[in-house]
Order: C-alpha cells, then structure tokens, then sequence
C-alpha cells in the first residue's frame, strides 16, 4: 500500500514543483517501515486496525523523523523530539506516516497560501486553492495518495478544504481529541481533524485517535464509541460488548449497512438554520444544498426550519479571540531554544525581533499583532472579555436548538467553492470564507463536511453538525446521505 | 476605533515583532479595516453572560508529584541555534537588563 | 527626622519555591544543583506542542501555606498567562493566577505593640504560579547562559496589605513568615538558595492622613537585612524629595547592596504591559470544600501555638521557649528529649548549650544529629539521679557524638559512674582532710568557705567520680 501511496504521489505530482501537497517524506523510510510492518504481520496476524494504512499528517502536528515546520520559515528544518498523541495512537494501530503536508502558516488561513514554501494546489482543478489551512492534507486525500490524513482545525480548517477537495473533513467535540503534539494556535478552538475519502475512512480514523489523554489537561474522558457502527442506523449501542470491541480493534469486520431506505432517518429531526442560506448565498451551493434536503426527507428524517441568530457575530468574535491567543501561543518563537535564529549583533531585543520578523509571514504578523492588540491594556474589555460573552452567546444559540429536539443542523460549508490562486487579497475577505465553519469552533460542538455536488466541475461540501460529544449522530447522518447520493455527490 | 501608527509601534514591540516604518503604515490601515468590523459586537448586551468555561464544568485534572521520564527522542544540541556547557546561549540584552528590571 | 514629619508605609510580595518533587506543569525534577538543561522536557521547554498538567501535591502545599497563614481558600480559582518576553521564560509567558487566585484574606502577628497588643500584618491574597529558569550574565562575554532547571518550579506569592511601618517591621514580617512557612514544611524558604524572594512596595505619607503616597517598588534584595536597609535608603530618599517640593515618580528600583543605594531600573515603564487573560490549557482549579476543612484539621502545629504549648508543658521562659523554636527541627528534638526526661530545664540548657556547639563546627542538622533525643533524655536521667556527675555528663556527651554508643554504656566504659556509697566517700573526706591538715583544721574552727576546696580535692582523689552532693553534705556534718 505504502508502495502504491508513493507511487500516486509521483504520478500527480505531490512534490514542490507539481501541487505542493507534500513538505516532508521520505520514501525509503516509509518503506522500511511498511517492510517491517508486514514481517510482523506473518507472525502476529493482529497488528491493529490500521495496519499499513498510509496516512498523510499536517505539518503543525508534531512527528519524529519527519520535520514540523508548520510551513514557516521559523520552524524550518526541526524536528521535533516527542510526537503528537494522535499519531501515536494511529501507528500504535498499525498505521504508517508518509508525509507532512503543506497547510496555512501556523494554521492560519483559509486557502494554504499563506505557506512560506508556497501554495499547495487543488486536484480537482490545478488553478484553484485547496482550501485551508489543512490544504495539503485535504488534496493528498482528494488526489488518492492516503486514504486517511489528518488535519486541524481553529476555524473551519479541516472542513472548508475538505469541502473544495471534494472528500470528507471531520472536526471533532473540543476535547474529543487530545492536542498533545498539535502546536498551538488558538488553544480553546484547536482541535485535531481527520480527513477521509469517505465516511467511513473519516469515521475509523477519529475512533482510532480520540479518548482522554493525560498529557493534555482540555482532554475529555467521554467514552468514545464504535463511531463506524453508526452506519446501521440507530443510535451508539449503550455499551462494548466483544463483538464491538473486536470490530474497533479491526478483528471483525464491521457489519454490512443496508442499502439507504425509507426508514433509514426515521425520527431524525434535521434542522435548517436561516442564517447560513442567506440570499446572497450562490445558487449552485444553494441546490446542491436542497437536493441534500430532498435526500434527507427520502430516508425518513424531518426537516425543521431553526435559527441560531447570533451566527452573523461569530467572524468578528473568531477574529478577536483567536489571535488574541495566538499572539500569546506564538511568543515561544523566539530564536532561544530551536527554530530560526537571525542574529544582527545588537543584544537580545534585535535577535528577538529579527527572528520573528523574518520567521512568521505576512498573514501570522497580522494576527499576531491584532492579538497583542486587543489584549493590551485598555481594550481587553471592550474587545477580548467583550468577544468571550458573546461566544458564550453563540454556544447558546445551539445549546437550545439541540435542546429542543433537533438531532443534527445541516448547512452549506462553505459559501462558494474552490477560488483561484491570488483572486483573495483583502484579508476580511478571506476571513469570510469560514462563514458557516466557525460557529462550530466557538461552540466547541462537533461538525463535518461530506461532497454532495459539483459546480463547475468544482467540489461543494454540505456541512453536519451535532451536540457536544454526539459524534456518533453525525456519522449516522453523513453516512446515509453519502449513501443515498452515491456517485452524485462527485458530479 | 482606529488603531493609530503610534498603536501599531508600540504593539509591534510588546510582540518583539520588528516592523519597519513602511510596514507599519501598511498594517496601520489593514488593523484598523479588520477592528471596524468588530465594532458590531459594541452593540450586543452582555450583561450578566458568563465567559465560555470551555466543555466540560469539572476542574483542571490533577497529576501526582511523581517524575515520569519525559520522552525526548533527541537531545537539545539537535535543535538549539546555540549552546555551550550544556546552557542556552543568547546575546546580552543591549541594557544588561535582568529579570528585576525587565518585569519578572 | 524624616520619621517625624512622615510615614513609612510597606508592602511585601513574597515568592516562596513549593517543595514538591516535580514542577508545577511537568513530571520533570524540582532537585537543586543539577547540570545546566538535564531537568527538561518538552512541556518546560516550550517546545511547539507541549501542554500544561497540574501538580496535585503544589496545589496541597499551596493550600496549606493560605490556610496556616490565615487566608480564606477559595474553591474556585483561575489560572492566567502573564505575558512578556525574556530568554528565561520559554512560552514567552508565564502561568499564574490574576484575578482569581487560590487565596485571600490572611494575616500575621509579628510582634506586640507599646500597649501590650499585637501588631498584625494583613495577606491581601496568595496565588500559585511556576518559576522562570535562570539566566547568567557573567559567564560568557557578550552573551547569557540560560539554564531551564528552574523553569517551572511551582511558587506561590504572598502579597500583604502595606500595613508594615518601619524597616524593622518589614523584617520581623519576613522572619515570621518564614518560620510559619518552614512549620508548615511547604518550602525551605531560604534566600540564599532562592527558594524564597522579596520585593517591596513602599510610599511616604505625613502621620495621620489616610491616603497612601505614591509607591515605588525595590527589588533585588537578597536578605532580610537587606530588605530593612534597602527601604530605610528609598524611604529617606522619598522624603528628602518631598521635602524639596519634588514629587515621587511611581518607578521601579534595584538594590545595590555594595553601595547601600537604591537606583532606578533602566526598563521604561509602560513596557509592562503583561496582557493577562485566563489561561485556556488548563481548566479552573476545583478544591473543594471537604478537602480544604480536611487540609485544616491536619495543619501542623504553627509556630505560636508550639511556644505556648511548650512553656506551658515543660515550665520554660518566653526567651527560652523562642530560641528553641527557631526551626522546626531544632522543638522538635527539644521536645522529645524534654518529655523523654520529664525535664524541660534541663533539656534546654543541654539542648541550647552541648547540642548546638556540637553540631556547630559540622553545620550539621539537628534533624541528623547522631545523638538522638531519646539518648540525651537517658545521660539527662543519669546526670539528674546522681549516677554521674554533671561534668562526667559532658564528657559522656562528648563521646557519645563520636563514637554513637549510649550514654550508660560510655559511662561504664570510662569508670565515670559516680560513687554516692557512703563508705567510700567518707574514705576519701579522711583522707583529704589527712592529707590537708592546715585546710582541714581551718574548716572544722568554722571557716565554711573552704568547703568548696576540700570537696575539690575529694573529686580530684576520687577521680571526678565521687558524688559532690554527698561530698558536701559529709563535710558539712563533720564540720559540725
């Protein structure tokens, strides 16, 4: 597997001077790995329920062997000593890491051209972004080269590029994932992502990472369910029998879900939220929305007209909060302990600034000083303290919704797809594109983007989203939609 | 509210960022546009409305006082820009400030 | 005098290092004098990726120091990032508490004023937050050495209320705060290994008016008698100003202990601008009510209720009793060797007197002592029933630190037993008062003051060991 991985790799050009997925690999290596892998497989059959999979990881989660750059110059070259949790929880389950991707600097940005080794490419189409900031990711799945890549997300960064790569995009309940080896951006948003060709790829993979992690003090010790079985229907089964445990560690295979029916959301409230199909919203998105409602009635669910009114602040609550935590996150990276040292031999201070300013990139100094900004003294109320209620405000919008009956609220993930290389500059502009996305990182609730249409030969994510830790729902949901859209979904 | 060049001076070297004089006018405008747009949540009420505790209302996981060998797969040396006798080396501050002096 | 015409008025931010085997945030060790960057690890390195985790012990010293100085421990308290840059502080934060700390609300009694009453110093709040690493100036040319070992060691900081008065006021607070602390066995709370840190607030104000002056802060005093001369210069500078007509100028300032001056730090004010906002890595700290009456009930005992309790029960002086408990360690062995004896007198004077010079010229600990209180209490039984004599008695205490053997056993080894038998004492008195005739017949005509020179020269006979209470007492009825 490892071998075919490679070998699509070269074949659509993975590498810095064809789409720019790839920052980091290392061929030989992997394949050593997957060598070894498979001598351990003759003698003990049971090497977990990854084994060999090839998985593509972000470069802002941190790996042995390969570097961690974060796709910034000031992290170039190092290599981390301690790996992230979720990956070693993907190779304690037989995986194999072969390669960081390119992402948004610092995981900032919505489009990976914010790299400081240059813009990763869209498979889809070669003139057009692949989303952010887990753009690599999302195109080394789209383009066949890992079934399974991981990604993170502050603000739709695993779903707005799974949505213009046309696979799925997963971002997890805050806390489902430990972010032990995920370098921080914004540390009450941040959540690892996993990316999928399908559902039940995406599903496999988060079951494989998520659980309590001692290591992280934000991490949740929910049980984690078989998130796969959600794929008959019904709700999580309340508790792990053998059989279920044996289909988690991959003994058993995964019973076979019946085709899509009639009654396959019976009872399943799905709630249409106003704010996300404004009129401006475009039409094509807008259909291929519809249809997706259409799909859901034929399979049983009911669909409920809802609002969750204070969506329309979340940008401006996002763009305060955020950077105001990156700012404080990011003064690690200071020349002192790894990374880039610029020094102009003028004493400390000059080392500092030089370093950082020749290290981060446009975009991340841009944060990073509106951060520093609205921390400072005098405008922490009016605008941190100010943004921290008003996201409570939001996180209540979907509390009630959720509350009141709705099972799962389906939008559109994006409000158009896949644009040009270089057509956004304005930076609010480009904001603008995590419209539908960051809701669910201020709530900290659990949403996902699954294909359901082309336009223009361009990819159009819809985008599921449930209660607090309701994983389980989400996938029952996106599993029978891509079901009952079958082929459609990539037309 | 318009953030001034005098603003994004003096923030600029709260986050030892090293913004040059051409630079700063540049971010001058490009802050000020993206804070106008904050400006709508001036007009929400949010009296009494606690601040997200974040999921989950238990207290922060406690750990025993107990070493557990941390796991380093490399040394210092592999990634530091500089050391000497095992410590961090950095240039003197300029003003031989010590932490007394530099708000410790 | 500056002191008639103003106040002094003090506030003290104490920093004291938690003895805990491991930081605050990390399983790496807290242990001192290690090789530069060996006690590190991802999290205390700041590398990109590592996460926080509480120590649950720093929580317990922490909230035993807040209950055993007073404060109200609130269940609820928050973590914050102080945020400014320094090669010593690697996340370019550092994690504290802000406006929720663990504690408020305390106070000390630091001594009685002229009517007799105490003199309370008040703790405005004490917070947990981690150590900053060291950094090294004078090491290499042009450049400083950063050593990460002590990064994130946990501290706590005790802020009292600027209710302290004159210099001496200051030190008496220090010295009472560090004795409760080292009761309290959170900390080693020494200056000079920097497990404990001073800095002080200070203003000036006429007598009697209410308002505070403008206060300036001191920093880089690393003794409590620095700490008294260092506000007793920022205060007469602060009046010689305001006499002139000048203004104080809220600044900070650093001590030069070589020049007995303070000067002013040459950071510009308004760079400390420290952005605190609560810190999102770790949830807030939940102690809850059971735990925090539990912690109370298990307090040891402090340092007060000891004296007490100890001139009480063994009938010691004021004096007395506080040279006893000038550590822990040192009331500790006192009082297990006074109850032990069922002598408390004499249990200080050896105590005070053999046990402290023997240890001096070591520096041992008491704590380590090789004499144990139960086997001093056994030499104080045998010099009190009169099997050896108070001199014999040191010399068997002499040996027994040498050598660890009991203090019966290095008696009988010695021949120090003392002779209290009749017969052979009064062998002895025949035959000094034979041998000394003069003496002799001078004593018996009624000179009683040559009692003590024919007892001297029985014990010189008998070797030291007669009994001189029986000596004395035989010559006195001979002498009629």
């Amino acid at each position: 597997m490892i071998r075919a991985s490679f070998q699509r790799a070269r074949e659509i050009g993975a590498g810095a001077d064809g789409l720019n997925i790839f920052l980091h690999s290392d061929e030989s290596a992997s394949l050593e790995e997957a060598d070894a892998m498979k001598r351990h497989l003759e003698s003990a059959p049971d090497a977990g329920v990854l084994a060999g999979v090839p998985v593509a990881i972000k470069d802002n989660i941190a790996s042995l062997g390969l570097p961690t750059t974060c796709a910034s110059r000031i992290l170039a070259g190092y290599v981390s000593p301690f790996e992230a949790t979720a990956i070693t929880r993907l190779r304690a389950n037989g995986a194999l890491i072969v390669a960081k991707t390119n992402m948004d600097e610092f995981a900032m940005g919505s489009s990976t051209e914010n790299s400081a080794y240059g813009p990763t490419r869209n498979p889809h189409d070669v003139r057009c972004v692949p989303g952010g900031s887990s753009g690599g990711s999302a195109a080394a799945v789209a383009a066949g080269i890992t079934p399974i890549a991981l990604g993170s997300e502050t603000g739709g960064s695993v779903r707005q590029p799974a949505a213009f790569c046309g696979v799925v995009g997963v971002k997890p309940t805050y806390g489902r994932v430990s972010r032990y080896g995920l370098v921080a951006f914004a540390s009450s948003l941040d959540q690892i992502g996993v990316l999928g060709r399908t559902v039940e790829d995406a599903a496999l993979g988060l079951e494989t990472i998520a659980g309590f992690d001692k290591l992280d003090s934000t991490s949740s010790d929910a049980k984690v369910p078989i998130y796969r079985l959600s794929a008959l229907g019904g709700p999580a089964p309340e508790t792990r029998s053998p059989d279920t445990e044996a289909i988690r560690l991959g003994r058993s295979p995964v019973p076979l879900a019946p085709s899509p029916g009639a009654t396959t959301l019976r009872g399943v409230i799905i709630g249409k939220p106003k704010e996300y199909f404004p009129d401006s919203l475009d039409a094509s998105t807008k259909d291929l929305c519809e249809r997706a409602f259409d799909r859901f009635r034929s399979l049983g669910a009911t669909i409920r007209n809802i609002s969750l009114p204070r969506s329309p602040l979340a940008i401006p609550v996002y763009y305060i909060l955020a950077p105001a935590e990156a700012s404080s996150n990011l003064a690690r990276f200071d020349g002192v302990r790894y990374g880039l040292r610029v020094d102009p031999g003028k004493g400390l201070k000059a080392m500092y600034e030089a370093t950082r300013s020749q290290g981060f990139g446009p975009e991340v100094t841009r944060r990073v000083l509106l951060g520093t900004y609205v921390l400072s003294a005098g405008y922490y109320d009016a605008y941190y303290k100010k943004a921290q209620a008003v996201r409570t405000l939001i996180t209540d919008d979907f509390r009630s919704v959720f509350a009141s009956g709705v099972h799962a609220i389906f939008t559109p993930t994006t409000p158009t797809p896949a644009f040009q290389v270089g057509a956004i500059s304005d930076p609010y502009e480009m904001y603008l594109n995590d419209i539908f996305t960051v809701t669910a990182n201020l709530a900290g609730v659990p949403a996902m983007s699954v294909p359901i249409g082309r336009v223009r030969r361009l990819p159009v994510g819809g985008q599921i989203i449930t209660a607090h830790f309701d994983e389980f729902t989400m996938f029952r949901v996106a599993y029978a939609l891509e079901a009952a859209l079958g082929a459609e979904a990539h037309q | 509210m318009a953030v001034t060049r005098q603003d994004v001076l003096h923030i600029a070297e709260l986050a030892r960022l090293g913004v040059d004089n051409a630079r700063a006018d540049e971010l001058t405008k490009e802050l000020s546009a993206i804070l106008a747009h904050m400006e709508v949540l001036s007009q929400i009420d949010t009296a009494g409305v606690p601040t997200t505790p974040g999921v989950g209302a238990e207290g922060t996981p406690l750990r025993p006082d107990v070493g557990e060998r941390p796991v380093m797969e490399r040394t210092l040396e592999s990634f530091a820009p500089a050391m000497r006798d095992g410590f961090f080396i950095v240039p003197r501050l300029a003003t031989h400030e010590d932490p007394a002096e530099s708000g410790a | 005098m500056s002191r008639e015409r103003y106040e002094m008025v003090v506030g003290l931010e104490v920093h004291v290092q938690l003895k805990t085997r491991t930081k605050a945030f990390c399983g790496c060790s807290t242990d001192f004098g290690a090789p530069p960057n060996v006690n590190t690890c991802p999290v205390c390195l700041a590398l990109p990726g590592a996460l926080p985790v509480l120590n649950e012990r720093a929580v317990e010293l922490a909230t035993r120091a807040a209950l055993g100085l007073g404060c109200r421990v609130n269940p609820v308290s928050v973590f914050a990032r102080k945020n400014y840059f320094y090669p010593d502080l690697p996340k370019g934060y550092q994690i504290s508490q802000f406006d929720q700390p663990l504690a408020t609300g305390g106070s000390v009694v630091i001594g009685k004023n002229e009517k007799g009453g105490d003199v309370q110093i008040g703790i405005t709040r004490l917070h947990m937050e981690e150590d900053a690493g060291k950094s090294i100036h004078d090491r290499y040319p042009g450049a400083t050495a950063i050593d990460l070992n002590r990064a994130g060691v946990p501290l706590i900081e005790i802020v009292s209320e600027p209710d302290i008065r004159t210099s001496a006021g200051a030190g008496a607070y220090l010295r009472t705060l560090k004795q409760i602390l080292q009761y309290l066995d959170v900390s080693d709370v020494s200056m000079e290994e920097g497990s404990l840190r001073v800095d002080a607030n200070i203003s000036v104000r006429p007598p009697g008016q209410a308002t505070l002056g403008t206060k300036t802060e001191v920093k880089n005093m690393n003794s409590f008698s620095a700490v008294e001369r260092a506000l007793e210069a920022e205060f007469e500078r602060q009046c010689a100003l305001l006499d002139s007509g000048g203004k104080v100028e809220q600044q900070t300032l650093l001590w030069d202990g070589a020049r007995e001056t303070v000067r002013p730090s040459r950071t510009k004010e308004g760079s400390h601008d420290y952005r605190y906002f609560p810190e999102p890595d770790l949830r807030p700290l939940i102690v809850d009510e059971k735990w925090i009456s539990d912690a109370r009930k298990h307090l040891p005992e402090l340092p007060e209720a000891r004296k007490q309790r100890l001139a009480q029960e063994f009938g010691i002086s004021h004096v007395e009793v506080e040279q006893l408990t000038a550590t822990p360690a040192l009331s500790d062995y006192f009082e297990a060797v006074a109850r032990a004896s069922g002598d408390g007198k004499s249990a200080y004077n050896w105590v005070m007197g053999e046990v402290l010079a023997a240890l001096r010229p070591s520096g041992g600990d008491i704590a380590h002592f090789r004499v144990r209180p139960a086997d001093l209490a056994e030499l104080l039984n045998l010099v009190r029933d009169g099997t050896i004599s108070h001199t014999a008695g040191k010399r068997v205490f002499g040996q027994m630190v040498e050598t660890g053997k009991q203090a019966a056993q290095v008696a009988a080894d010695e021949g120090l037993l003392q002779v209290g038998d009749e017969g052979a004492i009064a062998t002895w008195v025949d035959e000094v008062l034979s041998e000394h005739p003069e003496e002799a017949t001078r004593y018996l005509a009624g000179e009683k003051k040559l009692q003590g020179v024919l007892v001297g020269f029985v014990m010189k006979k008998s070797k030291g060991r007669a009994d001189p209470k029986r000596v004395n007492q035989l010559l006195s009825t001979r002498g009629g």
